[in-house]
């Protein structure tokens, strides 16, 4: 059963890096702009090197040659070349990876911890106020751009971190106080605390067991927020990540560079959403 | 929370309406330049200051709020029509076509929203005229913004599609797309209605964020976007308070649309 389900969501990644990279492949052939070259102008060159400029576009004029080729170069680690900053794509993102990796990982660290503490203890205490508090202080920063929040992070000097922890931190927040709520009030546990079972175990052995697959598929969702996230933080805090890497992309029209960035962060996504869901699925074959 | 609802309704319902008297509460304009006052401190004559290069503030983030509060919905009803041609029709079909239409929305859907919106932002021109801007950048928004709507309409096409009128509607004869139109269609009317209201704040998000990142609406055209983006550069909160103006504002609107909507949260659900 869970091997048919590995299987599954081996498939589904190996066939979204398909479709996606066809997809960009697509998106990039036909961006405006994509037959020019500015090379071509350059007044240094003969005309037999315009001329062999402008056959080497005519190779990609055919969408499915240009996706094979892409695809070719890409299983042997070749992501091309990034057309603003002259670097291969492979080694933009090897530098810059490991930094938007830390931020994330100490983000959604901090982000689950902050949405468990809260979270947890709305569910148990049940007091009106601080139920409501922690919601108006979550509804709140729902409402704030997650720019926004980046730029208060400058403001304030904060570590980018904290920035990513807090755009994450509403959307989970309401959903795993939802789920505790709704555990903590199923009839066993309700049984379990009039027999006089003390709360700890009632959390541990009546509530966690129902709720954690669910926790972990919103967990897994987490990982795509704060993805997004790295964008504004890393573009506005100034930190030489992929989110900052996008951005300039993105700015420069350096349509190689972001599409490979996009696969690559999908695949990530699905990967993340994917680890969630089979944890969750053994979570609930062992229960 | 119904009087909560009704005051947000009232909020939205003020911010549209000075929004839309922006030319008769700023007669001068988002984009007249007062020389003589570049980067001003609030006063009689500019309520919010000038900008760096002396436009009033004030006539901006009027200027700004209509734009964003009139496309945002055009754009959320461009995405709600998308995802019930999408969703809708993927229930109702069902079988493969829904399995097609889902892998696809779940495609949509394990992109990360600004990593999907600046991606594609991009492979159009960026140089372009404001107006040009500002129609890409909703367009854009609309056209990316159906896939959570899509999978939710799926979902309730498909338990419709089962229900029991649905079946002696078909048993009596009526077949396809009338029975999609007359039977399926304005049973889904309040999936539709949720999705479309809850698309309306996160759009208004989104464009913000896109402006903040440089990659919204293009100067001189106002929007929050590229009004927030003036938080950029400042040193302290206290320096220049009344820069947080337009924050404040969308906040007070994005709160008020969560609360005015907040039993069609139960409905898209």
């Amino acid at each position: 059963m869970l091997g048919r389900k590995i299987a599954r969501h081996g498939l589904a990644i190996v066939a979204t890096a398909l479709i996606g990279g066809f997809l960009s492949a697509t998106l990039v052939r036909f961006a405006p702009g994509f037959d020019s070259d500015e090379a071509q102008l350059d007044p240094h060159l003969n005309s037999s090197s315009v001329q062999a400029l402008r056959q080497a576009r005519l190779e990609h004029n055919n969408i499915f040659r240009f996706y094979a080729l892409s695809m070719t170069r890409a299983l042997r680690g070749d992501l091309g070349n990034s057309i603003s900053l002259g670097q291969p794509v492979s080694t933009l993102l090897r530098d810059r990876a490991p930094l938007t990796l830390r931020l994330l990982g100490l983000g959604l660290l901090l982000s689950w911890a902050a949405v468990l503490a809260l979270a947890l203890s709305a569910a148990k205490l049940r007091v009106a106020i601080y139920d409501g508090a922690a919601t108006v202080a979550s509804g709140t920063l729902l409402c704030i751009p997650a720019a926004v929040l980046a730029l208060f992070s400058v403001l304030w000097n904060l570590p980018g971190a904290l920035a990513i922890a807090l755009i994450i931190f509403p959307r989970d927040y309401r959903y795993t106080r939802n789920l505790l709520g709704k555990g903590y009030s199923l009839p066993h546990v309700l049984a379990a605390r009039a027999k006089g079972i003390s709360e700890t175990r009632i959390l541990f052995w009546h509530v966690v067991p129902v709720v954690a697959p669910q926790i972990l598929a919103v967990a897994g969702v987490s990982v795509t927020i704060a993805l997004g996230a790295a964008i504004p933080v890393e573009a506005l805090c100034g930190f030489a990540g992929v989110g900052q890497l996008a951005w300039q992309a993105a700015l420069a029209r350096d349509l190689p560079l972001l599409v490979n960035i996009t696969v690559l962060v999908t695949l990530v996504t699905l990967l993340a959403n994917s680890g969630a869901d089979l944890i969750g699925s053994l979570w609930r074959s062992q229960a | 929370m119904k009087t909560w609802r009704i005051v947000a309704c009232l909020v939205l319902l003020l911010v549209l309406g000075m929004s839309l008297a922006a030319s008769w509460l700023a007669p001068a304009g988002y984009a007249r330049q007062y020389r003589d006052a570049v980067g001003a401190p609030p006063s009689h004559a500019h309520w919010l200051g000038t900008d760096e290069i002396g436009r009033d503030r004030f006539a901006r983030l009027l200027y700004g709020t209509r734009i964003s509060l009139l496309l945002a919905p055009a754009a959320a009803l461009f995405s709600t029509l998308m995802a019930a041609l999408v969703g809708g029709l993927a229930g109702y079909l069902g079988g493969i076509w829904s399995r097609i239409a889902m892998a696809v929305t779940d495609l949509f859907l394990s992109l990360p929203w600004l990593f999907l919106l600046i991606t594609v932002r991009a492979l159009l021109p960026l140089n372009v005229s404001p107006l040009v801007s500002v129609l890409v950048t909703f367009l854009l928004l609309g056209l990316l913004g159906w896939s959570s709507a899509a999978r939710v309409l799926c979902s309730a096409t498909s338990t419709l599609r089962n229900s029991d009128f649905v079946r002696q509607a078909r048993a009596s004869g009526i077949q396809g797309t009338r029975l999609f139109w007359i039977h399926v269609l304005p049973n889904l009317k309040p999936v539709l209605y949720a999705q479309f209201w809850i698309s309306i704040p996160a759009f208004i998000l989104s464009e913000a964020n896109l402006g903040i990142l440089g990659l919204g609406v293009a100067e001189p055209l106002p929007s929050w976007g590229s009004l927030l983006k003036e938080l950029e550069g400042l040193i302290s909160v206290g320096e220049e308070p009344w820069k947080f103006v337009p924050l404040v504002l969308l906040i007070v609107v994005v709160t008020s649309f969560q609360l005015a909507l907040s039993n069609s949260d139960e409905v898209a659900a």
